[in-house]
């Protein structure tokens, strides 16, 4: 069996996550929207879906990312933090972002 | 027709129906063009052009084998300046050496490799084409040295439908991100051959199990897309996501069409991009108004609250099963005809007991078959 060399990535604060080569976002000039393409489908994220998958550059911790969204929100990064990891645990698992 | 025609978001490129392997339930229609009526290459570069600026933000280039357009590499590249995503869908026999990089390099976004078996015997059998599998797995090898993302599809029917935990293994293997476990839909050459494909119940429910227990096993390690067999269905697929909604597929000649199998339908008539424009047809082509939205619908379909999660099924399954294009899809359980997909099953069945020489498949070839009969 060769699958136990590969284990699915679990989100913390410290990941640094950022958008597979596969999954691209760009405006849609047409629908004037912003859409996430992929393999066999498209996204077209919502306003705060796309704040966090901008900050997916592979640069930004989780723990960074919490704190500049929460700080943009003027929310509690106690109160978004559950929120923004299980948003990029969501899209981890999609494919869509490497953790 | 009320409803607004919104622009359309993918659109399948059968860029060639030149092919290597001879799979017995090809999506082609059964009258396969030979290389002389493709489109030339300004054809294909003006129509993904129009496409681009239609608003397709998907192409799927497939065939017969792309890969046999020796200008594909030009047709990724026009597609990658306008921003538009790219899926190849290769067999992935024969591809020349530095090929695939030459494709990467030119903005492909995407590959998908089919499997017509887990094992070297059953793909050699299926695609008819000896030594096929080795060069699958070299492609496979390629695919991810080039830094290219890779879904595996296999398309599953009677003679392969116990590969599928193989198929797992063998995609996990390859390092793909994504399988497709497809059973084949009985259109094109598929319908041809549909006793000889035909699974049976048993090994069908095995398979959905095997299959649920993968997905949910692979969460986050692998996707697995699941396409289930409508013969065995409840509710039927939302064929191409709606006629003519949001994708359109074109011929190697340039016809464009709502899908695959559209041409089936013999009492409507498909436009070649070049008479009209790519705008025209999607927008004022009878065809592509015939079954666009909800109006056409006939009962049960019209009074049903599943309208708009279906679409009606598939418009070809409609054609070939019940005789009648606006007919529901036979696949819903709703359909008054749903009881004849069982008698099919049954018979395809009953003929595979009675013969052991059944299960010869009429394999693809350019050429006069007759179109199958129901």
């Amino acid at each position: 069996m060769t699958h136990t060399t590969r284990v699915r990535a679990v989100v913390s604060l410290q990941s640094r996550p950022i958008l597979k080569s596969h999954a691209r976002l760009q405006y849609d000039n047409v629908r004037e929207a912003w859409a996430l393409l992929s393999p066999e489908r498209v996204f077209w994220p919502n306003e705060v879906s796309l704040d966090i998958l901008r900050l997916c550059d592979g640069r930004h911790s989780v723990a960074q990312m919490i704190a500049l969204l929460a700080d943009q929100y003027a929310a509690d990064e106690a109160e978004i933090a559950p929120d923004v990891t299980g948003f990029l645990q969501e899209w981890s698992d999609k494919f869509l972002v490497t953790l | 027709m009320n409803e607004p025609v919104l622009p359309p978001i993918g659109m399948l490129a059968e860029l060639t129906h030149r092919c290597p392997l001879q799979c017995a339930y090809c999506s082609n229609p059964v009258e396969l063009l030979k290389a002389n009526r493709e489109m030339d290459t300004a054809g294909w570069l003006s129509l993904f052009e129009q496409a681009a600026d239609l608003g397709v933000l998907q192409v799927h280039l497939s065939g017969g084998e792309p890969t046999l357009r020796s200008d594909l590499v030009d047709l990724v590249a026009c597609l990658a300046r306008r921003g538009v995503y790219t899926n190849l869908i290769t067999a992935g026999v024969g591809i020349a050496e530095g090929r695939i990089e030459a494709l990467a390099a030119a903005g492909l976004d995407h590959i998908q490799l089919s499997f017509q078996g887990a094992f070297a015997a059953t793909t050699e059998k299926i695609g008819n084409s000896l030594g096929a599998h080795q060069k699958k797995l070299e492609t496979a090898r390629r695919v991810r040295a080039a830094g290219l993302p890779l879904t595996i599809n296999a398309p599953i029917h009677r003679h392969n439908m116990e590969e599928v935990p193989d198929f797992i293994d063998l995609a996990l293997g390859l390092g793909a991100e994504r399988l497709e476990i497809a059973n084949v839909q009985y259109a094109g050459w598929a319908l041809l051959n549909r006793e000889a494909l035909m699974p049976e119940r048993e090994a069908v429910e095995r398979q959905v199990q095997i299959v649920e227990e993968a997905q949910e096993r692979l969460r986050g390690i692998m996707t697995i897309d699941f396409v289930t067999p409508d013969y065995f269905a409840i509710y039927p697929k939302p064929c191409m996501g709606g006629w003519a909604r949001d994708a359109f597929m074109v011929a190697p000649d340039g016809t464009v069409l709502p899908c695959h199998a559209a041409a089936t339908i013999k009492s409507l008539h498909f436009e070649r991009f070049g008479d009209w424009s790519l705008s025209r047809i999607w927008h004022e082509s009878a065809a592509f108004n015939a079954f666009r939205g909800t109006s056409w619908m006939q009962e049960p379909c019209r009074s049903c609250e599943r309208q708009e999660i279906d679409w009606g099924g598939c418009r070809c399954q409609a054609m070939a099963i019940a005789g009648d294009a606006a007919a529901t899809d036979p696949a819903c359980v709703l359909s008054p005809l749903h009881a004849r997909m069982g008698a099919l099953i049954n018979e395809a069945i009953r003929t595979k007991a009675a013969d052991t020489t059944s299960g010869a498949f009429t394999y693809r070839r350019i050429g006069k078959v007759a179109e199958p009969t129901v």
